[in-house]
């Protein structure tokens, strides 16, 4: 039998029918269910009068539109409450194999809930209607986000048409330098290929420095393979995979357990499997990245500078950069590490779990938040990883710091609930995307590791984590 | 869905790269648990020169003139012409649902975000791929001569020019056919419910873990 990669191996188990010209229906084992792409699909089935195809494949939690502070006033956005209760109200009529509402302790962020619950499982296959969904291929699972009628198409049939994607192997060798990120390495892949390089491919992750990555730091990575244009990041399985979901919530228990990881640890690219294109990156020459502009792949590291558009020759690009700096406020030529901020948010399904508190704890333990920075908001990821933080005392590290410790959800990435920049607000933000009024209208997103971030907040502007 | 066969529409034209679904239809829009009514906050934050909430009334407020939608040119364009990786982001099918309740059915671009690609087709709306000269032709085209439109012919993959040069695209024949029958595609898929089962329960049978 020929090479297969590991995405090969996932699509090929998944596949229940094959059209003529390569169309398929694919199988899908986990449907992660949120609040805001779910009314609609909701309404179709209710409209059509057709049931959930397999209720125990949905694992459903609020989270885009939860507020992060005064919980005891329940949602004060009467919009943002009536989508929060449509999706209590939808539950509860079509049902769901677990359900985490609005103030729950298993409340939080769907893609940090899904693994932290093992209800994410290497080889599943994943959808969520979310474009992050590509974190859980961090587990060796084929995850992708969907739109809105495919979540319906999802719920009524338990399958997706689909094509078969391309295969891209990045691989990053080497050791990465110490304080290197998951973040890091994303953002300078990001950097390397585009925010289109991986379209129309699913990338597999691979090489020393991800081998290295803790599972959070593969999760941040995956979550940002999107952002690179692959709707699929994908890590192989292996021992810290296999240690991760040992014992959760929903992983499989006794012989199921023993089963499972014999499949499981099958999960991985085959020795001489082909790969359409294959990108590698030197771990050592990673330095702590900043992004500058108004997309992810406008990004430069800590001791870089603000481009000059004047350099570019391809005239729709210079038209972006120069767009970009407009927006940002920013003179080329600038150093990143003389940019002040204003806002600090550390939180989103990109940084908010565990280690990544960690991280930015250790920055901000015995340090204030500098005096010309608002406001750092520290958003964990769930209910969960909320708990978990305090029981490490790492809220007090925080509060002590000047610091905001708020209650899990998705905030200031999206910025759909209270969480918002103002216009002309500059911040510097561990979540994923630094587009146009992502975070508010005329909000100005830098996207930088937890650690990069709290050290921007006690700095008062970006600085080299390593220079404290 | 809406089926699709031909049309001739005007062109509007979006010289921006990266056009992220955020900028298409911005968050504060996807509060909204219907599926229709987000054409008038298409492009909310280029399009007008205040913030827009839901519910506002949007005839009343400020539109941005610098904006290419804004121009009386353009006005009830049905072809979209941009730039590469349109449709970038976030998942929300409210970028397409927004882009046809304006009244487009038709996307051209060098190349689109796979998510935002695959959701169009949903929506009877009509990605078109095309190489990025044959779009720098259009571009330039379109704003030399008011009133510019395309003649876009699904059944024979073809978009035609006022001067009458033709382009051929592609689409794969599944999304074809849906598209020109207007098809529910759940109604499609469950013909083979037979089939989704049989595969279920061998799956069952050798990972039953995950039907915990």
């Amino acid at each position: 039998m020929t090479a297969q990669t590991l995405y090969d191996k996932l699509w090929h188990s998944h596949v229940v029918h094959e059209e003529a010209d390569g169309t398929v229906l694919l199988y899908i084992d986990r449907h992660l269910v949120h609040e805001v792409t779910s009314p609609q699909a909701f309404e179709g089935l209710k409209l059509a009068g057709r049931p959930l195809w397999r209720v125990d494949s949905v694992v459903s939690t609020a989270d885009h539109n939860t507020p992060t502070n005064d919980w005891d006033k329940g949602i004060q956005d009467p919009i943002s409450r009536q989508q929060v209760e449509t999706l209590d109200a939808n539950i509860k009529a079509f049902g769901a194999l677990a359900y985490f509402p609005f103030k729950d302790k298993g409340q939080g962020i769907v893609h940090v809930m899904g693994p932290e619950q093992g209800a994410t499982l290497p080889g599943m296959t994943v959808v969520c209607g979310d474009s992050h969904t590509s974190t859980h291929g961090a587990f060796g699972a084929l995850a992708h986000g969907i739109g809105t009628s495919e979540v319906e198409h999802v719920m009524a049939t338990q399958t997706l048409v689909a094509k078969k994607s391309k295969n891209m192997l990045v691989r990053v060798d080497g050791k990465l330098p110490a304080g290197i990120t998951g973040k890091d390495v994303a953002l300078a892949i990001i950097g390397k290929i585009g925010t289109a390089g991986g379209t129309g491919y699913a990338i597999e992750f691979g090489g020393e420095a991800i081998r290295a990555l803790s599972m959070e730091g593969r999760m941040s990575l995956c979550n940002m393979a999107i952002e690179g244009g692959a709707r699929s990041g994908l890590v192989a399985v292996d021992q810290k995979t296999i240690d991760y979901v040992k014992g959760r919530p929903f992983a499989p228990k006794g012989e199921q357990w023993d089963a499972a990881v014999a499949y499981w640890n099958t999960l991985h690219s085959d020795e001489g499997a082909h790969f359409d294109q294959v990108v590698v990156l030197d771990a050592a020459d990673i330095q702590p990245q900043v992004t500058w502009g108004t997309s992810p792949e406008m990004v430069t590291d800590i001791n870089g500078r603000v481009p000059d558009p004047a350099q570019e020759t391809d005239p729709v690009k210079k038209g972006s950069i120069e767009r970009a700096l407009a927006y940002m406020g920013l003179q080329a030529g600038t150093p990143m590490s003389e940019i002040p901020v204003d806002i600090v948010f550390i939180g989103s399904c990109t940084n908010s779990r565990i280690e990544d508190l960690r991280d930015a704890a250790a920055v901000a333990r015995g340090r204030q938040k500098a005096a010309n920075v608002k406001q750092v908001l520290v958003v964990p990821g769930s209910g969960l990883v909320k708990a978990q933080a305090e029981q490490e005392g790492l809220d007090k590290v925080f509060i002590e710091a000047g610091f905001e410790w708020r209650e899990p959800g998705c905030s200031m990435c999206l910025a759909m609930n209270a969480d918002r920049l103002q216009p002309g607000e500059r911040c510097a933000s561990t979540s994923n995307r630094n587009f146009e009024g992502r975070q508010g209208q005329g909000g100005r997103t830098h996207l930088v590791s937890p650690a990069m971030a709290a050290a921007a907040a006690v700095a008062g502007h970006f600085v080299d984590i390593r220079s404290l | 869905m809406k089926a699709f066969t031909t049309l001739n529409g005007l062109v509007c034209p979006l010289d921006r790269a990266n056009v992220d679904t955020d900028a298409i239809i911005p968050k504060q829009f996807l509060k909204s648990i219907k599926r229709s009514g987000f054409g008038p906050n298409l492009f909310d934050e280029w399009r007008y020169l205040d913030h827009g909430e839901p519910g506002m009334d949007n005839s009343q407020r400020p539109l941005n003139p610098d904006f290419v939608l804004n121009f009386p040119r353009y006005a009830g364009a049905q072809v979209l012409l941009a730039r590469e990786n349109f449709g970038c982001g976030s998942s929300r099918e409210h970028a397409p649902w927004a882009l046809e309740d304006q009244g487009f059915r038709v996307v051209i671009a060098p190349s689109f975000a796979d998510i935002f690609f695959n959701n169009c087709y949903k929506n009877g709306l009509l990605p078109i791929v095309q190489p990025a000269e044959v779009v720098d032709q259009l571009f330039r085209e379109c704003e030399a001569a008011e009133g510019y439109a395309l003649n876009v012919d699904l059944p024979s993959q073809t978009i035609t020019t006022p001067s009458g040069q033709s382009f051929a695209f592609d689409i794969t024949e599944h999304r074809k056919h849906c598209l020109l029958g207007g098809l529910d595609e759940i109604g499609l898929t469950l013909q083979h419910a037979e089939k989704i089962k049989a595969y279920e329960a061998q799956r069952r049978a050798a990972q039953p873990w995950l039907f915990a």
